[in-house]
């Protein structure tokens, strides 16, 4: 044991006391350029890529609990690509490339482990559709291939291929699926926009948004009122909610979704596995443990309760997947709430509000898009509300013109 | 196990039903336009609170009427429909179900 260990064992302060990767609590400022309302991955991206590419830094992110706390926690920390729309592809493939390097930028280990993705095919139809994705996303750059049980079995021999008494027909398997630590994703980006002097204030809730004559002014907080110059929500579950505190309606439904992961064991699990059929994703994490989810709640709730049938049904997927998990224990169970829209797509851009952006409608597809939403959003914010066109297709109104991106067979069966 | 109290046939174990969406007034098809075809369609009262709703006890295929809180989960009060639209006969005003319903133009 080096012996500057002992040093700091026998010292009463903390050491990174010192020189803390945030920085302490300050007083709200009266006005700020930006307010950004959610301190999640998405909301510190946003105000890292403002402070980086466009040196805005009169923003402030307002937090009601702690940085990372909501969704950035409870996801099941899947990177990947493989979607069905050309809209779609195109975007997530952006956020792939961004978290490749992540890491570096932040200087700052986010455990980023690109070991490839397989979604599992257990019907014709979804054959048929695995063959679609696969070519869209060769088409816009990403690495995504039709295999079949042979080669499944070469990548996961612990592979049980006829889970449920579904036999497994093929695989999409995608080498660019990646998993990373999704909170060292949240604390980097938090970090590195700090650093450029964005604050950040948790336990700050935002309880009313002043709209004066079509266009945003302030928010007022449980710390005092703050003018804005713009305003921009990036509160996953709740954003439906937030909309309608600012006075707009968002087509976003909120159902809870259920996770767990078990004790540490042994690597065994090297790529992401999820079925199609039996709606579970399974990935054993860098320490170990087997984080595993399913599909939302039958019925909305805004509410982050845990429920008997979920877990139920939940361990029996997974355990037909890998059956020999019936031995393992888990360790922790927990649920998110999920801004679900009708196309399991995001709603992105402009709101009816002047200079009141939206990043919202991110339902249980958010963790991987956090790179290329900081971007795109600081793009809009910095151009004063001129809608990048890779975020163009995920607006608002495309539900008025019943211009859907649908990307539900490629989202909600598998992550 | 959570458990929904049905109007017909009692409290049930609440897997037992099927979540049929939001009570919302339906504009009139022939009528409405592009854009209020798609609210009544696409969106959903998000408010914080209690919520009317359509439930199906799925054995029985009867839909029912539920006032549930959307944060705590408690059921307040289930019914059968006739309670809303009547015996048969058109559906009575439903204004009072829109406390935040969105403006329209």
């Amino acid at each position: 044991m080096p012996f500057s260990l002992l040093k700091f064992g026998l010292n009463k302060d903390y050491p990174f006391e010192q020189s803390p990767d945030l920085p302490q609590p300050s007083a709200l400022k009266p006005t700020y350029d930006v307010v950004i309302i959610g301190g999640g991955g998405h909301g510190v991206a946003t105000a890292y890529y403002l402070a980086k590419h466009h040196g805005i830094t009169n923003v402030a992110v307002l937090e009601k609990a702690y940085l990372g706390g909501g969704n950035t926690a409870r996801n099941t920390a899947v990177i990947r690509s493989n979607y069905l729309t050309p809209q779609g592809v195109r975007f997530y493939t952006e956020s792939v490339r961004l978290f490749e390097r992540l890491s570096n930028e932040f200087d700052f280990n986010i455990m980023y482990s690109q070991r490839g993705q397989l979604t599992l095919a257990h019907t014709d139809a979804t054959v048929r559709a695995f063959r679609q994705r696969a070519e869209v996303n060769k088409h816009f750059g990403g690495r995504t291939e039709l295999i079949d049980p042979v080669d499944i079995s070469e990548l996961v021999p612990t592979l049980n291929l006829s889970p449920a008494g579904l036999p497994v027909l093929a695989g999409l398997w995608h080498q660019d699926g990646a998993t990373a630590r999704h909170d060292a994703v949240a604390w980097g980006y938090a970090k590195g926009a700090t650093q450029r002097g964005v604050e950040l204030h948790q336990l700050t809730e935002v309880t009313g948004i002043e709209v004066e004559a079509g266009r945003v002014t302030g928010v007022q907080t449980n710390r005092g009122r703050v003018s804005a110059g713009c305003v921009v929500q990036a509160v996953a579950g709740h954003s439906a909610a937030l909309a309608q505190l600012a006075g707009f309606q968002m087509p976003i439904v909120a159902y809870p979704l259920q996770a767990m992961v078990t004790q540490p064991v042994k690597p065994f699990l090297n790529p992401l596995v999820s079925s199609s059929a039996l709606h579970c994703y399974v990935q054993q994490t860098s320490r170990g443990e087997i984080v595993f989810g399913g599909g939302s709640d039958p019925y909305p709730l805004y509410g982050t309760r845990s429920t008997l049938d979920l877990k139920e049904s939940l361990m029996a997927s997974a355990v037909e997947m890998f059956p020999f998990m019936s031995e393992m224990r888990l360790m922790r169970q927990w649920a998110g709430i999920t801004d679900m829209t009708s196309d399991y797509s995001p709603i992105m851009g402009l709101s009816p509000i002047e200079n009141y952006y939206v990043d919202a409608g991110w339902g249980t597809w958010g963790f991987k898009a956090t790179p290329i939403s900081g971007v795109t959003m600081a793009q809009l914010i910095a151009s004063g509300g001129k809608v990048p066109e890779l975020i163009a297709p995920f607006s608002l109104d495309r539900f008025d013109a019943f211009r859907q991106v649908n990307e539900m067979g490629a989202t909600a069966a598998s992550h | 196990m959570k458990i929904l109290s049905c109007p017909l046939n009692g409290p049930r174990n609440i897997a037992e039903f099927i979540y049929g969406g939001q009570v919302k007034e339906m504009p009139d098809p022939a009528q409405a336009t592009d854009k209020q075809w798609a609210h009544y369609v696409f969106y959903e009262h998000s408010h914080i609170g209690v919520v009317r709703e359509w439930w199906m006890h799925a054995p029985s295929s009867y839909w029912f009427i539920a006032e549930r809180h959307n944060q705590s989960d408690e059921v307040l009060r289930t019914y059968d429909p006739s309670e809303l639209f009547g015996e048969g006969g058109p559906p009575l005003s439903m204004s009072e179900l829109k406390p935040d319903s969105p403006e329209v133009s």
